[in-house]
């Protein structure tokens, strides 16, 4: 199988590689991708990789991602590749590189947090403590957040 | 200095001369000299829970320097008709030159701090931070031993939605303090802040055996099991007066040694301990404003004579 591609190329669109194994259903959700969206997407999971041992890969037809995308898959795949593809060949290369504040990417996910009311203006942040392991608070509130929550709190 | 929300927002110098501008204060504190150095200031106290000590000791501490304050509460503003924080606090901008604020919310005060530009002081927040709190406990730690380095200080009750402890573990560590913290296991402290205690190379112990911790403490801080920060009443059942301190517990203890209660207290603390040479929670809620008094000149950027007279 390793000489076969496990999903074929695709002619435009965006080529998300080096997903920590099993994380792709997360990435399309932190990516909204995963509703009402009619682009083709193709996923692979646990497939072998040199350098994570096991990966994900997403093939996302007929859409580059944008750089606050990239912001927010950085949160779950930091170390993933992307690849904007025109015309059948790699037009771009792109890193995902978590910042020191992500804003307006989740709520905080702790229910006493003064951004629980959402009549309040004040934009949603989380602030990145450490990144390797990952380790994210409300700016608010400095509650640790955990990667499960933030996907369910995604806005 | 701005805002104080955290006790990150101080260095440990900053710390220290805030609690040497407090001793300065003291005999204006005391009514025995007037130094109207706040005159003109206004104080808006915006109290979106119930308080004694930390609202009247900021009222005391503004007035007694020849300020002003605005006292707000919640119940009977618009708060009640669903206004938000944000837009309470837009107007206190234009009031007042720095705001004091307590919240049930956690996160309120950091909140504000980025909503408004006038200095915002953070007087609880939630099971949150209480920074201001810290000053006086540091301010009467310093007071008793006459240092706030290498002491073995022990943290007694709800750890973990007691916000004093929380802002004095962290102030505590900076100063190379022995940590033990005596809970039962569902109040324990919050994981990331015992993860923060430890980062830094402290000393931290966890028990849920008090009468063990006695006699090698240099200070005893009692806090008291907050029904009001429970989601369930039954659990807040299960260990309301778990500990409780009375003068016999104390025959072993270091003859310096100093308890401590934020206050208010309902039954860690026996009135037999107020009569004994540890007790030092009222002269505890007395600090509170020489140290309220050294942040507000602080924030507000007035100095205060290298001699009060």
């Amino acid at each position: 199988m390793s000489e076969m591609r496990r999903v074929t190329a695709i002619c435009n669109g965006t080529v998300v590689d080096h997903i920590p194994a099993g994380r792709a259903i997360q990435v399309l959700r932190m990516l909204r991708l995963d509703i009402g969206r009619s682009n083709p997407i193709s996923m692979v999971m646990n497939v072998p990789s040199a350098k994570l041992g096991r990966k994900d890969v997403l093939k996302i037809e007929d859409r580059e991602l944008s750089q606050e995308e990239l912001d927010r898959l950085a949160l779950i795949a930091p170390a993933a590749s992307v690849a904007i593809i025109r015309n059948y060949s790699v037009a771009e290369k792109l890193k995902a590189e978590l910042g020191e504040e992500l804003v307006n990417i989740a709520r905080c996910s702790f229910w006493n947090c003064i951004t629980q009311n959402a009549r309040e203006p004040l934009p949603q942040k989380l602030r990145v403590i450490n990144v390797e392991p990952l380790e994210i608070r409300c700016s608010y509130c400095g509650r640790g957040q955990d990667m499960d929550e933030i996907v369910d709190n995604i806005l | 200095m701005g805002d104080l929300i955290t006790m990150d927002d101080l260095s440990n110098k900053e710390i220290e001369n805030l609690l040497d501008n407090a001793e300065r204060l003291l005999p204006v504190a005391k009514g025995d000299v007037h130094l109207p150095l706040l005159e003109g200031k206004v104080l808006a106290n915006m109290f979106f829970e119930n308080s004694t000590r930390t609202r009247m000791s900021f009222e005391s501490a503004m007035k007694r320097l020849g300020g002003s304050v605005l006292n707000f509460s919640s119940a009977g503003s618009s708060v009640a008709k669903g206004e938000t924080l944000y837009d309470t606090m837009q107007m206190i901008d234009g009031y007042a030159d720095v705001a004091a604020i307590r919240h049930p919310r956690q996160g309120a005060a950091q909140y504000t701090a980025d909503a408004i530009d006038i200095p915002v002081l953070n007087a609880g927040d939630g099971a949150g931070n209480h920074p201001t709190q810290t000053l006086l406990d540091l301010f009467t730690i310093r007071e008793a031993h006459g240092t706030l380095e290498g002491l073995n200080v022990v943290l007694v009750g709800d750890l973990r939605y007691g916000r004093t402890v929380h802002s004095l573990s962290h102030a505590l560590v900076r100063f190379g303090a022995t940590l033990t913290l005596v809970s039962p296991d569902s109040l324990r402290m919050p994981a990331e802040i015992v993860s923060d205690l430890t980062a830094g190379g402290a000393k931290v112990t966890e028990t849920t055996d008090l009468a063990g911790t006695i006699d090698e403490a240099d200070v005893i801080y009692m806090t008291r099991i907050q029904k009001e920060r429970f989601p369930d009443e039954d659990e807040y059942s299960k260990v309301a007066g778990i500990y409780m301190l009375t003068a016999s517990d104390l025959a072993g203890a270091k003859g310096g040694m100093i308890i401590m209660h934020p206050l208010p207290r309902v039954n860690e603390i026996h009135p037999s301990v107020d009569s004994t040479r540890h007790a030092r929670y009222f002269q505890q809620a007395f600090n509170g404003v020489v140290a309220r008094m050294a942040l507000l000149c602080d924030c507000l950027s007035v100095k205060i004579p290298k001699k009060v007279k």
